[in-house]
């Protein structure tokens, strides 16, 4: 055994690991090494979710950022009451906490939309 | 002194020492201690964040904030809750995603700068620092306060219990101490309030600000301890106690800034429209830029579970914020005589016993709320200082990926020992404005690296740098002046005292506009870095 010249050395390669390494995904591969189509997808993905997180900060400034100028430039809303108890307090103290998490659960239902539309595209088999 | 007090309080530090000795077991490696190995449950994780987040400034500030300031300061909860919003909506998916541990990792992996990381490196350890200070302090004020002992070991004792528990557990047994310790917070203010309110009801619901403004609720002693003028009473000095029979009207006093009548009920006051919007600026941006808030985002599994995690934590702060504003509103008419004495932080504290008398029922719910005040100075200042100390360990000890972690421990030390020492000197620093600067000074250096390094290619070490540095810096800079107390003209003050409304525009225009001039900066890996922060994990093979 021991004169037995040294086989050459070998990349040893785990078949499963080979196996879902799979053959070339073209949409994938387009992602992966950065060809103009994988970054026009990319692209059109972060785009989507970027103009989803300003639209709902819109919604959120239009909601909560305007009330400090509606009390200014309005005083009588101040003095409104609702249930008992003043406009603002109702407002500030109770309403935007729901609010704040509706539009955040708005925010996680379209954002994951999102990312299953971009996977359906990447992983569409070829026609 | 209320015989509850002490079995409760030793209770809490008993219940957090054996969590964080139970989470030893588990805790082995030096990945458990910085990032729980990753593998903490979205429930359990969400739990530990808001346990985290609610420090005293939450737990007392606000309360106290309500009771002297009324409806102007409810700004304060809303926007410690709507950051998690903006975290949620700009940050949460693709800084998980990042795979970034600290802020400073995340200056690495987006722009390959280690000029950049170290100065985010100087960044987290000011903004840590700053955050830390005022726990400790709230912490020693509060043991002050109830227990009567001294303001030194008070804040000593909460330093030496953190220090310890985050040395010997790290973060793995940190998640489960916290998330025990949001329970424990909620309850503490959720339980008292039911019985002040029946109580509340059962006096036949007196109003909050009485037309003849307010009164005595009870036979009631005051100790003057300033020399002050009291309206309808003159000037009285240091020493003389006050006497007052239930039924007497409050009197104002000189030297308390408080509100009363329908400026305090109704909003518009002198504060103005711009120390609004800078408070709603620092507050909604401020929270993603927050050390300890952002660390706790490595230990979800991936980018969705982060998401959700973020939207769980929206829900648990926002319930939690709905109990301080009553604390305040009915310290307006149980404990009147707090606005006399200006410690309004006290009013959460002292509110069950004055409210339900001196019985069982009173002293137990006291002792409650002090348990949940002593929790919330734990969680907080455990995750501060597990933040601050694991970015000294990778950034400034740097032992490189062989990490021991009996260096992580040292590393602790380190970051623990400046802001107890510290804390032993400044006592009188105003806890809520501490924290309140904290936020402005992260909303204007890592907010806008964190939102432009996620959504724009085009964002280069060097813009990155000048940003951090104009806004970050003009942020710092006002907190200094403000914390040392230098005299401003006033209409310079309100531009320093709330710096957010023009540091934050500043540190998004310097950023951009010097990106925009040093374009061929932009990393040549820019398109790949993005393809990783965005897009999900089920697509990485």
């Amino acid at each position: 055994m021991a004169d037995e010249p040294p086989l050459p050395r070998t990349r040893v390669v785990l078949g499963e690991a080979a196996a879902r390494r799979g053959p070339a995904d073209p949409a994938r591969t387009d992602l992966t090494e950065g060809t103009p189509i994988g970054d026009a997808l990319v692209k059109g993905l972060i785009r989507a979710q970027l103009a989803l997180a300003l639209r709902l900060s819109l919604v959120v400034a239009a909601g909560l950022g305007a009330l400090p100028l509606l009390f200014a430039a309005a005083p009588a809303v101040g003095g409104l009451k609702v249930f008992g108890m003043n406009l603002p307090w109702l407002l500030l103290g109770v309403l935007a906490f729901p609010f704040l998490v509706l539009v955040g659960a708005a925010y996680v239902h379209w954002a994951e939309r999102n990312e299953q539309d971009f996977t359906a595209v990447i992983r569409r088999p070829e026609r | 002194m209320n015989p509850y007090l002490v079995p409760g309080l030793v209770l809490v530090v008993l219940i957090t020492v054996a969590i964080g000795a139970y989470g030893l077991r588990f805790a082995r490696t030096t990945s458990d201690f910085l990032v729980a190995s990753r593998s903490v449950s979205p429930a359990w994780n969400a739990a530990a964040i808001s346990g985290e987040y609610l420090s005293a400034a939450s737990f007392l500030g606000v309360a106290g904030l309500v009771l002297r300031y009324g409806v102007e300061v409810l700004w304060y909860p809303v926007g410690f809750a709507a950051g998690y919003l903006a975290l949620l909506l700009f940050v949460a998916a693709p800084l998980r995603r990042s795979g970034a541990f600290t802020l400073p990792d995340f200056c690495e992996v987006r722009l390959r700068s280690t000029r950049l990381r170290r100065l985010a490196t100087a960044f987290v350890l000011f903004i840590g620092c700053l955050y830390l200070l005022p726990q400790l302090q709230g912490a020693g004020l509060t043991f002050a306060t109830v227990t009567g002992g001294s303001y030194v070991w008070g804040a000593l004792l909460i330093g030496i219990v953190v220090t310890g528990n985050v040395a010997f557990g790290g973060m793995r047994a940190i998640t489960f101490v916290q998330a025990f310790q949001y329970w424990l917070k909620l309850t503490a203010l959720a339980v008292p309030i039911v019985f002040l309110i029946m109580q509340w009801q059962s006096d036949g619901r007196p109003p909050v600000t009485p037309p003849a403004g307010a009164v005595f609720p009870a036979a009631t002693s005051v100790v003057i301890e300033r020399d002050a003028e009291l309206a309808g009473i003159g000037p009285v000095s240091a020493g003389e106690t006050l006497h007052f029979a239930a039924g007497d009207p409050v009197p104002r006093v000189s030297t308390v800034d408080a509100k009363f009548g329908a400026d305090w009920l109704q909003p518009g006051g002198d504060s103005g429209l711009f120390g609004t919007y800078s408070l709603i600026l620092a507050t909604f941006l401020g929270t993603m830029g927050l050390p300890h808030v952002l660390v706790r985002f490595y230990t979800n599994p991936d980018g969705a579970s982060a998401r959700r995690t973020t939207l769980v934590v929206l829900a648990m702060v926002g319930l939690f914020y709905l109990l301080p504003t009553l604390y305040g509103v009915l310290g307006r008419i149980y404990t009147p005589q707090l606005l006399m004495t200006g410690r309004t932080d006290a009013v959460v504290l002292l509110l069950p016993e004055a409210a339900l008398g001196g019985g069982h029922l009173g002293r137990l719910l006291g002792a409650l709320v002090t348990a949940g005040a002593l929790a919330a100075f734990l969680s907080t200042s455990s995750g501060l200082l597990t933040s601050v100390a694991g970015v000294i360990f990778t950034d400034v000890l740097r032992p490189g990926r062989s990490g021991s972690v009996r260096e992580f421990r040292l590393a602790t030390l380190l970051a623990a020992v400046v802001p107890i020492t510290m804390s032993m000197f400044v006592s009188d620093m105003d806890v809520s404005r501490v924290v309140g600067l904290a936020f402005a000074v992260a909303a204007s250096s890592f907010c806008p690296l964190l939102v432009l390094g996620i959504w724009w290619r085009g964002l280069t070490d060097a813009g990155a740098t000048a940003g951090i540095l104009v806004g970050g810096g003009a942020a710092v800079l006002a907190v200094l002046v403000t914390v040392l107390g230098a005299d401003l003209p006033s209409g310079l003050a309100e531009f320093v005292g709330q710096p957010a409304a023009w540091t934050v525009p500043l540190a998004f225009l310097v950023m951009v506009a010097v990106s925009l001039l040093t374009s061929r900066r932009v990393p040549a890996d820019v398109s790949a870095t993005m393809l990783r922060l965005h897009a999900p994990e089920s697509l990485r093979s």
